[in-house]
């Protein structure tokens, strides 16, 4: 198989005790400890002030963290295509449609329910950026961020140029956190391109491996990297952190992985 | 992009299962469209249902799969020799270089929905019985597909509502070309459920009679479940001349509202002149368009002002949903299998239910089939959040196709 290329142009990033990319850094290479604390996902400044107030946690974050990676790209959102991955869909709907079809009044919030596919985060991507490009998302459950990483890449490389990846999961609330124990919400964005951009972060291949995958030495960020699908990222991302050429291997399916080779672009 | 091969196709509707009855209930101009008495829901509508889901038995090492999702795509793998002709590819491959990639919307919704009735009177904990993972979560469907047909290479499940099997056309396209995988099982499963049945009530998009796309009185949809599979190979250096090939795939996205189509149908437009360039073709070498038409007001009429912008009003098309309804997540990979039966059987299908067209849309619009072999086909996808995907398909042996 051939390797599936492309540089980090931009990155987003909002996890528990991650605000963006450039305070993140530190405690990915272990120079700043990493302090514990709950997400924190902004309100979608980006939409009008009707659709604002009513997305939920997944759009947020999803628009957050594609807007921090565009920012750091410099790319006009409205310019790229998109692909989104995420585990789930909106957990709080879900509990909130299902609780009310399991009781005697079935009538559900039109809202709700044009909110609770799992596409609602790219559809208000494309109305608060005005991005008419392709997009696409899709889900694969743990291996959630190995699946949209593959498709970005194959993007990149067999027919565009720079492509938005945006991988995110946010919590289920009880009772279907005992099923599915997500609980808080993990964000992350990459600009990926064919050509370097002029504040490249690194270059990384990608090709599907049998090798083990990586688990990460510090007990806090492996916490996260096992808590979050999105998060199955961080190998990579601690390597670009530290700007030193890497092989990681990431969480894919039960025995297909996917070794990232990073290099740093300076 | 480089034409590829569909070499095999399935489909189980309403209508039926596995190609022979579909084909002739379009040919019949059938609707399989029922008065809705699915689970308890008492809403005033139709809908497709599939006959004999409940009694499917998944076999015992994928128990933890059973829902009507995955009992659904068990039924529509098992039709047609699918499963045989997987087998072969698998073969000749490795499981390891082909794909699955499996559009659904709301995947195994149903169990969890099911589970909240049996909630734990003290704690609210969902009953021991209940698997998120291999049931409600989206993946769930996908999964299912790989293990039965003992595939483990690259997959995912594309859900972005009622684009989800046109897209995954995309997707597989992509990685065959990338070099990633030889071949790929692409689909669409989707299935009733509580969720969409009161949910698109509730925004008054459900017909209360089964529905007429495109029809002057159209007042909504009729929610509908399906199961559709095709297995995508590089094209052959000789193809047999009834080959169905994929010749195009274009995507886009409205950026306008989430549940409301683009007014002018700008998205839908933008996704079939895509799906026409990537085939490097004109709209003039497309014999016949298979409309997303779902039956309510605001799609059809986008969608109709797309193609009278793209295609002027010489180009015949229909939508088939009059004959099994809506599938939602499945809707792309049901739609793309009628094209290729029409492909292969040489007619075009017209609109079941239609009786009077809508005045302000003047397109040559089929209200019956029409016995003429179409070369190269439309098949249009769009959903919400304004996802739109637009397939082009072709008969290896129209000119300038396998070339």
């Amino acid at each position: 198989m051939p390797g599936l290329a492309g540089y980090i142009d931009g990155i987003g990033l909002i996890g528990p005790g991650l605000r963006d990319w450039s305070s993140a850094k530190a405690l990915l290479t272990g120079d700043a400890p990493y302090v514990e604390q709950a997400a924190q996902l902004p309100a979608a400044d980006a939409l009008p002030p009707a659709e604002r107030r009513r997305v939920g946690r997944p759009v947020r974050l999803a628009l957050a963290v594609g807007a921090q990676a565009c920012l750091a790209a410099e790319r006009d959102p409205a310019s790229l295509p998109t692909v989104f991955t995420s585990s789930g869909a909106d957990g709080d709907i879900c509990h909130e449609v299902c609780r009310m079809l399991a009781g005697n009044d079935r009538q559900i919030s039109p809202t709700r329910f044009h909110n609770s596919v799992h596409n609602a985060p790219a559809g208000y991507w494309s109305i608060a950026t005005g991005a008419m490009l392709p997009s696409i998302s899709i889900c694969a459950f743990d291996g959630s961020f190995g699946a949209g990483l593959l498709e970005a890449l194959v993007q990149v490389s067999a027919t565009r140029d720079t492509v938005l990846l945006i991988a995110y999961d946010t919590r289920y609330p009880e009772p279907l956190r005992r099923v599915r124990p997500i609980v808080d919400a993990f964000g992350i964005a990459l600009v990926l391109s064919q050509t370097p951009g002029r504040g490249a972060l690194g270059r990384v291949e990608a090709e599907l491996t049998h090798d083990a995958f990586d688990v990460i030495a510090d007990p806090p960020l492996e916490l996260l990297r096992a808590g979050y699908p999105a998060a199955r990222a961080l190998p990579m991302l601690i390597a670009v952190a530290g700007s030193r050429p890497s092989r990681n291997v990431l969480e894919y399916f039960d025995h297909l992985r996917l070794a990232v080779t990073t290099a740093p672009c300076r | 992009m480089n034409p590829l091969h569909l070499s095999h196709f399935t489909a189980t509707t309403c209508l039926g299962r596995g190609l022979a009855p579909n084909v002739a209930a379009l040919r019949d101009e059938r609707s399989g469209l029922a008065r809705c008495c699915f689970e308890t829901v008492d809403l005033d509508t139709f809908v497709g249902e599939v006959a004999g889901v409940d009694d499917v038995i998944l076999p015992a090492a994928l128990a933890d799969f059973d829902c009507r999702n995955n009992r659904l795509a068990a039924l529509g793998l098992v039709q047609d020799d699918f499963i045989d002709r997987v087998a072969a590819a698998r073969a000749q491959h490795g499981p390891e270089r082909i794909g699955v990639f499996i559009g659904t919307s709301t995947s195994g919704i149903l169990q969890t929905e099911l589970a909240y009735r049996r909630r734990d009177p003290l704690t609210a904990a969902l009953p021991n019985d209940f698997f998120y993972a291999t049931t409600q979560n989206s993946f769930s469907v996908t999964e299912f597909v790989r293990r039965t047909l003992q595939l483990s290479g690259p997959a995912a499940t594309v859900s972005s509502a009622c684009s989800s099997s046109a897209k995954v056309f995309g997707s597989a396209a992509r990685m065959v070309e990338a070099g990633l995988i030889d071949a790929a099982v692409v689909g669409g499963v989707d299935s009733l459920c509580l969720s969409t049945l009161y949910g698109f009530t509730s925004l008054q998009l459900t017909s209360t009679r089964p529905c007429r796309p495109f029809d002057r009185d159209r007042d909504g949809l009729s929610i509908a479940e399906a199961a559709a599979f095709f297995l995508m190979e590089r094209l052959p250096d000789e193809p047999a001349a009834s080959a169905i090939v994929l010749l195009g795939v274009g995507e886009s996205s409205d950026a306008h509202h989430m549940s409301s189509p683009h007014p002018e149908g700008l998205g839908a437009k933008l996704a079939m002149e895509q799906a026409l360039a990537t085939a490097a073709l004109t709209p003039d070498a497309i014999d016949y368009v298979n409309l997303h038409g779902t039956g309510t007001r605001s799609n059809d009429l986008a969608e109709g002002r797309a193609m009278l912008g793209l295609f002027g009003n010489a180009t015949r098309c229909s939508s088939t949903k009059g004959a099994v309804g809506h599938t939602l997540g499945a809707a792309g990979g049901v739609e793309a299998v009628f094209c290729a039966l029409a492909l292969r059987h040489g007619f075009m299908p017209g609109g079941v239910n239609t009786r009077e067209l809508d005045p302000a849309l003047p397109l040559a619009y089929l209200l019956h089939d029409e016995a003429r072999a179409p070369s190269r086909v439309l098949s249009n996808s769009f959903g919400f959040g304004g996802t739109n995907c637009s397939l082009a398909l072709g008969r290896a042996d129209a000119p300038n196709v396998a070339t």
